[in-house]
């Protein structure tokens, strides 16, 4: 089972088992981890599932595409490792991907 | 306020296509209020993009946000639908029966409307702007920092730092360009998401060393009694520098509020609300939701697709409140009935 670990933004981490196949966003919602809203269910409208990737996973979950970089200009403390979680799909490779929430979605 | 309204159909939300079931709705002899926390009709078309042309409504080429709720306040004048404006709906009780329910509604002005059939039309919920974290902002807003221009005098002769790089951000740099004494537009890209024709204006203005542009967020605020003096702006290259300005606005986007809808009783699924495609009720006999606060397989948010559900939601509605009478298609082409309702027979 693919792994992956939600760091809040208080510091608190959780690890929990993820779908491949499903997204990073999917996976916080149904493990109900706080910190990520995804107001529009995954359509990549509303910028309120941001996460920063840990530095060393940033190019296995590769860049944000146009559309991603166009929401990212709703989000707050956009940084080079920002992604939205929808936009990122659980694989095999990304076992033990590392991400953390910002303080404030929206 | 200890009177009660009685309606036929209570509309909660009088965007466009709260409006517009009050024309389907008339049509079929039923009378509606409707309730909207904002101040005026129109909803999201009116408040965020008055002037903003909208290309896919069927007949009209391009049409703004506020032509088209102008239009369809036209449209349902022969109606005389009651509005209760700056009111939001707290409280929805079921009465009577499944087969002839009542419904009364409670809103935060102390209202009580009672009403066959419900209408929710209520959009993304209540909406708000998206504020920015930053620490101590809530004292600023209001006074020096604004998610919306109420008057465009207030920014005459002021330093206006706009925050964002979508439509909003551009249009209120451009429209307040001339009244203010400077704008700097903040933005953490060298690309904006917005009408091309507004890109290339700001950065006509820029070259020309009439707008600035810094590359970067803001990460404090600066100021006393809720007037800004400064902004630390984070540029891309990390470093941090004080920006002196007079006002801030930041547009970040809208963030959608369910609010109260989620305690009365209708089944939810993400913070809309699943309905059938034939009557576009809801969980709750004679409540019915239509626009972008439904859901159901294959849902678009479009206006035009908000009008398809009221006009067929209508047709359900009607037997709730004429529980005794049929129901007889006609066209307001050939219906000499119809035409007498809308007053141009």
């Amino acid at each position: 089972m693919t792994k992956v670990t939600y760091i809040d933004a208080s510091g608190q981490s959780r690890t929990v088992d993820a779908q491949v196949g499903s997204t990073v966003m999917e996976t916080a919602l149904r493990n109900s981890i706080p910190g990520i809203e995804a107001e529009c269910g995954g359509a990549c409208a509303c910028a309120t599932c941001h996460v920063y990737v840990a530095p060393e996973w940033t190019e296995a979950t590769g860049k944000a595409s146009q559309m991603e970089e166009d929401m990212l200009d709703f989000a707050f403390e956009v940084r080079p490792n920002s992604r939205l979680s929808c936009q990122i799909k659980v694989s095999e490779a990304l076992d033990g991907l590392i991400v953390t929430t910002p303080a404030k979605q929206g | 306020m200890n009177e009660v309204l009685s309606t036929d159909v209570a509309i909660i939300g009088a965007g466009p296509i709260g409006l517009f079931a009050v024309f389907e709705l008339g049509l079929l002899d039923i009378r509606c209020h409707l309730i909207d926390i904002l101040p005026k009709a129109g909803g999201q078309c009116a408040e965020l993009y008055p002037e903003k042309p909208i290309y896919d409504i069927p007949g009209f080429p391009v049409i703004s946000g506020q032509e088209l709720v102008d239009n369809l306040m036209k449209q349902i004048h022969p109606f005389g639908p009651k509005f209760h404006l700056g009111e939001m709906v707290e409280r929805m009780e079921v009465l009577g029966m499944p087969e002839q329910p009542l419904f009364r509604i409670g809103t935060d002005n102390g209202k009580t409307i009672e009403a066959k059939s419900v209408f929710i039309a209520a959009g993304g919920g209540s909406f708000q702007p998206k504020r920015p974290p930053i620490p101590g902002l809530d004292a600023y807003e209001n006074k020096s920092v604004f998610y919306s221009v109420r008057k465009m005098d207030h920014f005459k002769g002021r330093r206006v730092v706009i925050v964002g790089g979508g439509d909003s951000a551009l249009d209120w740099a451009l429209n307040l360009h001339p009244v203010a004494d400077r704008i700097t537009l903040v933005h953490r890209r060298d690309a904006f998401r917005a009408a091309p024709h507004s890109v290339n204006a700001m950065r006509e203005l820029v070259n020309s060393g009439d707008m600035e542009f810094v590359l970067g967020q803001v990460t404090a605020v600066k100021g006393e009694g809720g007037q800004l003096s400064a902004l630390t702006i984070r540029r891309e290259n990390g470093e941090h520098y004080d920006h002196p300005c007079d006002d801030m606005m930041p547009f970040f986007g809208l963030t959608m509020k369910l609010g109260p809808i989620a305690g009365w009783g209708i089944n939810l699924h993400e913070n809309l609300v699943p309905v059938d495609t034939a009557k576009f009720e809801t969980s709750v006999p004679g409540i019915f939701a239509v626009g972008d606060i439904n859901t159901y397989p294959g849902k678009l948010k479009l206006i035009l697709s908000g009008f398809h559900e009221a006009t067929l939601a209508a047709q359900r509605a009607h037997r709730y409140v004429y529980p005794d009478k049929k129901l007889t298609f006609q066209y307001t082409t050939s219906s000499t009935s119809l035409q007498r309702k809308l007053g141009v027979s």
